[in-house]
């Protein structure tokens, strides 16, 4: 009785319920759906500096990494990438040589990282082959051919099969130039890939800094994210001598985003329910002082304050019972469709999320354990507010009560 | 002190005194009252408007507190319960009817009726049973499914009295029952509780203005200014003559 008692309560007046259910509904909904939008957002960013530029883990001379000198290379580095790639965990890996050359055309010149490539090998570590979109993807018979990304192509004005000079130091100090060719023009999601690297071939490179069997990097991607911290250990215990260090080290920024998004989130849904119950309080108080006189009169024939308590409660509870579950639904059925369709923010926000490396179509994804978690926010948020309403009603005499009108 | 036992008393009051502090001056709402009253009396409670007799009745259901004085009821004193043993206590033993009814919106008559069995947890079939005869008792048989909204001003009161009977109290203290209710079904409502008050020996204390009350009741307090000025235990009920009592009028 008490349930049907609080559970009829709370139609008393629809209007004044369903607006205060709409507004638990929309509140659940836009907070649960920023959590799939921001893990979107991060997944997405991690995947791509995974897939296109630092892969899953890297291994470096330890003194390349400190001043980037090109002499610190690593010795053997074929034999140690056949090594590498022979343990069934890793899905593929590939040997780079790096410069910052300078890049000069007849009338323009720019700074940029230049990654000497195998383009087999590159193709299974990063994307950036399915990213060309003028010109070809470069091929291990080339000679001086380089790739470069749209934004720096067009900040040169170069095209196709344009002439461009790369002036950077060898491994013995001295300054050396060479002319290549454009072969191909790339774009990606991230502004700053594009505007600071090109792709030229490893052999090419190797040859003017007077490498033999050595790289200054070797990425490596394997069959899953989750193995990467057994399998770096277990390389940094083999090859002691070596950096090896995972994305997550090698982009910081990136892994603390991933990190501390849980946090963040979760305290963003905090705010918005924190926000709900104040509402929430305010409407069922207002239900309990309408009702001054009734609470008086259950008083007064024996209803102890106890139940009264919990039928208060209880009709707190149940707004928040009726509406989450609703949020819930509209948010997992928005999530759903854009985790197929993506939500295209190009034309709002193209270049700023550009410039941070961010793609432009989100793909919201959450959890069900996460649903599981705002349930539970939702269900202590309830119960919460339902306090002091409740507390309202206990404070009640049943004499004082009965006398209001 | 203890309960005078001459007589077995269910209420007894002594020195019952009710000070309101206003902003002004205390305002003695019940002054000094001692009171005896036995099993299955049918008394009426009468004076001007302000002359205490809600608060009297309050009182004597514990649900308000006494500036001074003792309250007595089946040889409990009030006082010495805790909060909620008085809500027990009254859940128990004492059956309320108020003037505005103060039916529960939400509920039907039905459940009107059977809530303060529920809060008594009695099984689900003597509920059914003790519904059923009260609603007959009270003829609203037709209207069980009814919310308050829905019934007229006597047949609410008639479920309210149906909801104080339910739980079969000793007592039933009654603020006005008859103040909203037209003639006949005031008349109609008192042959119940009279029927009652014969059948099952149930106590009635009634605090009214309302002569066809009065009339029937076997006993008449009056109070003034909060103190019984007449206790006249017998019928025909005559006026005691007190000069600027307006709030009834006698025969």
């Amino acid at each position: 009785m008490i349930f049907k008692m609080a559970w009829k309560n709370i139609w008393r007046n629809k209007v004044r319920t369903l607006i205060i259910l709409i507004s638990i509904v929309l509140g659940i909904w836009a907070g649960t759906f920023i959590l799939a939008y921001a893990f979107g957002l991060i997944e997405q960013r991690v995947n791509d500096a995974i897939g296109y530029e630092v892969s899953h883990l890297q291994i470096h001379q330890p003194d390349y990494l400190l001043d980037n000198d090109p002499q610190f290379v690593i010795k053997k580095s074929t034999d140690l990438l056949n090594t590498i790639k022979k343990d069934e965990r890793v899905k593929a890996a590939s040997q780079r040589t790096l410069v910052h050359a300078m890049l000069a055309t007849a009338s323009n010149n720019a700074g940029a990282k230049t990654m000497g490539i195998e383009p087999q090998g590159e193709n299974t570590v990063t994307q950036i082959a399915s990213c060309i979109v003028d010109g070809e993807y470069l091929e291990d018979s080339d000679k001086n051919k380089i790739l470069i990304g749209k934004k720096l192509a067009e900040k040169l004005k170069l095209k196709i099969r344009s002439k461009i000079v790369l002036t950077f130091q060898d491994t013995d100090k001295n300054i050396v130039s060479a002319a290549f060719r454009v072969k191909g023009v790339f774009s990606t999601y991230n502004a700053g890939l594009e505007q600071s690297t090109i792709y030229a071939l490893k052999k090419d490179l190797d040859r003017l800094l007077n490498l033999k069997q050595e790289a200054h990097e070797i990425a490596i991607l394997l069959q899953g994210a989750d193995l990467v911290t057994d399998f770096t250990q277990e390389q940094k215990s083999k090859f002691a001598a070596l950096s090896i260090r995972t994305w997550s080290e090698i982009v910081p920024e990136l892994a603390l985003m991933t990190n501390s998004l849980d946090q963040y989130l979760v305290i963003f849904l905090l705010i918005i329910l924190l926000a709900l119950s104040f509402g929430i309080i305010n409407v069922m108080l207002m239900a309990v002082l309408e009702r001054v006189r009734e609470i008086g009169m259950l008083m007064a024939i024996g209803m102890s304050k106890l139940r009264l308590f919990f039928m208060v409660v209880l009709e707190t509870c149940l707004v928040f019972c009726l509406a989450a579950p609703l949020g819930l639904l509209l948010a997992f059925g928005v999530i759903t469709y854009l985790q197929n369709t993506g939500l295209d923010l190009s034309s709002a926000y193209g270049e700023s999320y550009g410039a941070l490396g961010f793609r432009t179509i989100i793909y919201p994804q959450l959890q069900a354990v996460y649903y599981l978690r705002i349930m539970l926010m939702v269900a202590v948020t309830a119960i919460l507010a339902s306090i002091y309403p409740a507390y309202t009603a206990l404070r009640l005499e049943p004499v004082e009560a009965i006398r209001k009108i | 002190m203890k309960q005078d036992t001459e007589q077995q008393w269910v209420i007894q009051t002594k020195n019952l005194t009710k000070i309101y502090n206003s902003e002004t001056i205390p305002v003695r709402a019940v002054d000094n009252v001692n009171l005896n009253i036995a099993r299955g009396e049918f008394t009426a409670l009468v004076g001007p408007s302000g002359s205490g007799k809600t608060t009297l009745l309050n009182l004597i259901g514990g649900l308000d507190q006494p500036t001074k004085g003792q309250i007595w009821v089946k040889e409990v004193e009030l006082s010495s319960l805790k909060k909620k043993a008085l809500i027990d206590f009254r859940l128990q033993n004492i059956g309320f009817v108020f003037q505005a009814y103060n039916l529960i919106p939400v509920l039907t008559a039905w459940e009107n009726i059977e809530f303060v069995m529920l809060l008594q947890n009695r099984p689900a079939k003597e509920r059914a049973q003790r519904v059923q005869q009260l609603l007959q008792e009270t003829g609203l048989e037709a209207e069980a499914n009814r919310r308050p909204a829905m019934l007229s001003g006597g047949q609410q009161q008639r479920v309210a009295v149906a909801r104080a009977l339910a739980s079969k109290p000793q007592f039933i203290l009654a603020d006005e029952p008859t103040a909203n209710l037209d003639s006949k079904t005031a008349e109609s409502l008192l042959d119940m509780m009279a029927k009652l008050n014969k059948e099952e020996n149930m106590t009635f204390i009634f605090s009214t203005h309302d002569q066809r009350v009065i009339q029937r009741a076997r006993r008449v307090i009056t109070l003034v200014d909060g103190a019984i000025v007449s206790d006249v235990p017998q019928i025909p009920y005559k006026s005691p003559n007190l000069k600027g009592f307006t709030g009834i009028s006698y025969q």
